[in-house]
């Protein structure tokens, strides 16, 4: 069901004049400015963005030339963004909290002439790289305090271009001129470069057309019924393909409402007055949430503790299955009303969540256990599986069909396929022209019939149809036989259980998966005391061979599930080890953002690797440490070594 | 912030002077003969080691010590005994070293405090919640919307001070003087016990109260880094005597000042 965009709408700012002329007097966008709501409607966003796009014109703005945009979430750098579209010109938004340097590189490469910016802060920014960027011309600037006695032979404050604006829009052939010039806007234009942060090497510039932007974001609000009564609060970076469609597209389509919080750190109260419909936040930001709450809960009082363990334990009985409108019975229904009345009701009306309709996270993967708390108490928490390239929507979960550990099906219009290597691709209106001035990375990542390729390793669950993540592509391998062999997604499967601490998992050009395992001290200690274990020390409780049924347990339970996932069921665990000693980062064995480094554990664990692989039963090892006062010393011991069952990939049948 | 009216003094004229003044509390002498002037929309730093008198200054101009000898002139008025009160109706608004807040009140209604001396209405109006009274009320909370803005503090509007940290709570300070549209604000210490960060907010704030208000500014500051960098004219005080007096730098290569903070040998 393609819906093409409308002829009359198919850029931004013909999409301004549609939504003033049929909602004029409907909120737009509203900036909490000295601690009251200002409001703009349409048909004043109109106005503002008209005086700008002219005035911008007047500084010598002109199509196809690159507008830098540097800020905060503020109305004016929204306006901005079409105010330069008007003209036929590229928006270029920048991460405002990204230092000089990388802005010089963005700014040169973009070939930008005019930029607008928040305040004095970015100003002196741009005016310190001044020299690197010569094709500069302009900057014009939000705030003027502590800019008076800059130089402004190159400075412009926004009020002073827009009344420049007005001045010559007074003139009524002005005013056609500039509806000739924004009827001369095609779907097809460039409409916004948006650079990629790009965790390796220089970022890219990924160019979007008014349609790849426009479309995404109208099958996206029919994905979720978004209309113009939502309320949504734009806080994440403009520079981001996420801020981009919620607050920006997604509200000049659907004609709903941005609001631009007070400052950074008064979104939370700010969501709150305004009670958003519709909101986007990454897994951490949702995790504060629940980490705070559960520590405020520890400062209450005694009653009021126990009144909230009580219905949140309930509500994770039964929330989950109330919101997904399954059958469930009354005395249950009647219990969470009054849960909804004493404890989340309150709750999300702290979060500003009381009145959502919908709420995404994405970009990482959330924990399952802070996904459905939030699920349980009522709010239609949904995961997303989206990139730049594709002007966000690849993969989301329909209402009704939520899972913590998918992404969801492929949105409206979207195309996915995962490739022989287990590379998820994809294909659908939103997928992004190319890289800007970079034609061989755009070759490497997009193929000629237009399917792009994201990077991530993944595949489609058999059970739910919906996709999975498991890994960046590139660490995925294959064992001997050609099995696909992701070592993140079986690490991460065993790290779920308290008493795995880390998990380092080999395959990649082997004929099976052995995985070397480190119980977790505190966990498997106190699981040790309840069960009159008796050990002396970490190396003698790794080596118990009570721990290691405990642990083969949980590698059978992993097992199974793997089985059940079609692509992932030959990668099973058949061999697996409990290590004698943590893996510490003061050893070079794990990063010091906690990560394992694979390859360096196999070449100081040769002898236990070598061993997972030959068939013997156990293997002796010694190993140089460092302690933590610096001295160093050896620690040798005869690890054991067991041997997993593989378990039919049959049981799927049964499941479906 | 405000329209200059005739009675104003022209920026680079005297704003106020201190002629001769000496302070004692009973047989300690706080402060012996000093003069020096602070010239409008000018920032003018008092230095000193521990003890040398300069909080005993700022409670003189303030009109909280009255001197036993000499005159302050300010605005062309001289006197010799200024209340604390007239010097805030003149203009004079004050921080303090230990911040001094209504710990139990929000930043907002603090800073609304600060206001109170603009405040026409009498309490009868000020107990009707219409009329002239509550369109006042709208006007002032405005101007303190505006310094909330100034300063940055929006996320702690609604924060009862006590549960500040102390960096804030020293700008809510300044932002309650601030609130009083000084023609001379005078902050004791405003950096004391500040981590880097703070200190750099803090003179960014201090250069910009001087700059977007004209605010004339005198402080007492012991992080020599930012008197050197913020003040125009530096006064240095040493057991109640002025030293010295000038630019930073001129005051920087004052042998006087050399020794009296780094010692002398006897």
């Amino acid at each position: 069901m393609a819906i093409k965009a409308a002829a009359d709408s198919d850029t931004f700012p013909k999409l301004l004049i549609h939504n003033a002329r049929v909602r004029g007097t409907r909120p737009a966008l509203r900036h909490k400015d000295l601690g009251i709501w200002q409001t703009w409607t349409w048909m004043q966003v109109l106005d503002e963005v008209r005086a700008l796009s002219v005035g911008l014109q007047e500084l010598g703005l002109k199509r196809g030339d690159k507008l830098a945009i540097v800020g905060a979430n503020r109305p004016r750098l929204y306006w901005a963004m079409c105010a330069a579209q008007a003209l036929g010109a590229v928006p270029v938004p920048l991460y405002a909290d990204s230092v000089a340097d990388e802005m010089a590189y963005v700014l040169e490469h973009a070939e930008v002439t005019v930029a607008i910016v928040q305040d004095q802060e970015q100003v002196d920014k741009l005016l310190s790289i001044s020299d690197r960027v010569p094709k500069l011309t302009h900057i014009v600037y939000d705030e003027t305090r502590g800019l008076r006695d800059y130089d402004h032979s190159r400075l412009t404050s926004i009020d002073e271009v827009q009344k420049r604006g007005r001045k010559v829009l007074s003139e009524i052939w002005a005013q056609k001129n500039w509806d000739d010039m924004v009827a001369q806007g095609k779907g097809s234009d460039l409409a916004i470069i948006l650079y990629t942060s790009g965790t390796t090497g220089r970022p890219k510039g990924v160019m979007l057309s008014h349609d790849n932007v426009l479309i995404s974001a109208r099958n996206g609000n029919l994905f979720d019924h978004l209309d113009e009564n939502e309320e949504v609060i734009a806080y994440l970076p403009l520079a981001w393909v996420g801020d981009h469609i919620f607050s920006y597209a997604q509200s000049y389509v659907a004609g709903f409402c941005v609001n631009c919080p007070e400052a950074g750190e008064t979104v939370v109260e700010d969501r709150r007055e305004i009670g958003t419909t519709y909101a986007f936040a990454p897994p951490r930001i949702y995790e504060n949430l629940l980490t705070l709450t559960m520590v405020r809960m520890e400062d209450a009082g005694k009653l009021k503790r126990r009144v909230f363990h009580y219905f949140i334990g309930f509500a994770r009985k039964w929330g989950e299955k109330i919101l997904n409108g399954e059958r469930v019975p009354l005395h249950a229904r009647l219990v969470y009303a009054l849960g909804e009345i004493l404890v989340y009701g309150p709750l999300k009306n702290r979060y500003g969540l009381s009145r959502i309709r919908v709420a995404y996270t994405a970009g990482e993967a959330i924990g399952p256990e802070i996904f459905r708390f939030f699920r349980s108490i009522g709010i239609n928490l949904k995961q997303l599986y989206g990139s730049t390239e594709a002007s966000v929507y690849i993969t989301a979960q329909p209402d009704g069909e939520i899972y913590a550990d998918t992404v969801g099906k492929p949105n409206i219009d979207v195309e996915v396929k995962v490739g022989d290597n287990g590379e998820v691709m994809f294909r659908s209106p939103g997928v992004f022209q190319g890289y800007y001035k970079d034609p061989e990375k755009t070759a490497e990542t997009k193929t000629p019939d237009g399917w792009v390729k994201s990077g991530d390793a993944g595949f489609f669950d058999a059970r739910t149809g919906h996709l999975k993540i498991i890994d960046r592509a590139k660490d995925v391998g294959k064992l001997k036989d050609g099995t696909l062999f992701a070592p993140k997604y079986i690490e991460n499967k065993l790290k779920f259980y308290p008493n795995i601490k880390e998990a380092v998992a080999y395959g990649d050009q082997r004929d099976m998966v052995c995985v070397m395992i480190n119980i977790d001290l505190v966990a498997v200690g106190s699981w040790a005391e309840r069960n009159n274990v008796v050990y002396g020390s970490y190396q003698e409780l790794a080596g118990h061979p009570r721990v290691y049924d405990m642990i083969e347990q949980h590698v059978a339970e992993v097992n199974r599930s793997l089985a059940e996932e079609g692509v992932l069921a030959g990668a099973q665990i058949r061999r697996f080890l409990i290590l004698h000693k943590e893996l510490d980062a003061d050893d070079g064995e794990l990063t010091r953002t906690q990560k394992v480094r694979r390859g360096f554990i196999a070449e100081r664990y040769a002898p236990l690797v070598n061993a997972l692989y030959d068939g013997s039963t156990e293997a002796d090892i010694s190993t140089e440490v460092t302690f933590e006062d610096g001295r160093k010393g050896v620690i040798a011991a005869r690890v054991k070594i067991r041997d997993m069952q593989k378990i039919p990939a049959a049981v799927l049948e049964q499941a479906a | 912030m405000r329209a200059p009216s005739e009675k104003d003094v022209a920026a680079g004229d005297v704003l106020l002077a201190v002629e001769d003044v000496s302070l004692s509390f009973g047989g300690i002498k706080a402060i012996r003969d000093v003069s020096f002037d602070i010239r409008k929309g000018e920032i003018r730093a008092i230095i000193g080691p521990n003890g040398a008198g300069k909080t005993s200054m700022l409670n003189v101009i303030n009109g909280f010590y009255t001197p036993q000898q000499g005159r302050i002139r300010f605005k062309g008025k001289t006197r010799s005994k200024m209340r604390p009160y007239d010097a805030a109706r003149g203009g004079i608004a004050r921080t303090f070293q230990n911040v001094a807040l209504f710990r139990g009140m929000t930043a907002l209604d603090n800073i609304m405090a600060g206001r109170t001396l603009k405040m026409h209405r009498g309490l009868f109006w000020q107990m009707l919640r219409f009329g002239p009274a509550l369109r006042e009320e709208v006007e002032h909370r405005r101007a303190v919307e505006e310094i909330i803005d100034f300063l940055h503090i929006e996320h702690i509007r609604k924060t009862p001070v006590g549960r500040l940290p102390y960096g804030l709570q020293k700008r809510v300070e300044l932002g309650r003087a601030l609130a009083m549209e000084p023609d001379l604000l005078l902050l004791d210490e405003p950096m004391a016990g500040m981590n880097l960060e703070e200190k750099e907010d803090m003179s960014r704030f201090v250069l910009d109260v001087n700059q977007h208000f004209g605010t004339t500014i005198a402080l007492i500051e012991h992080d020599m880094g930012v008197v050197m960098d913020l003040s125009d004219r530096v006064v240095v005080l040493e057991y109640g005597r002025k030293i010295a007096d000038g630019t930073p730098d001129e005051v920087k290569k004052d042998q006087g000042v050399i020794d009296a903070y780094l010692g002398v040998a006897h």
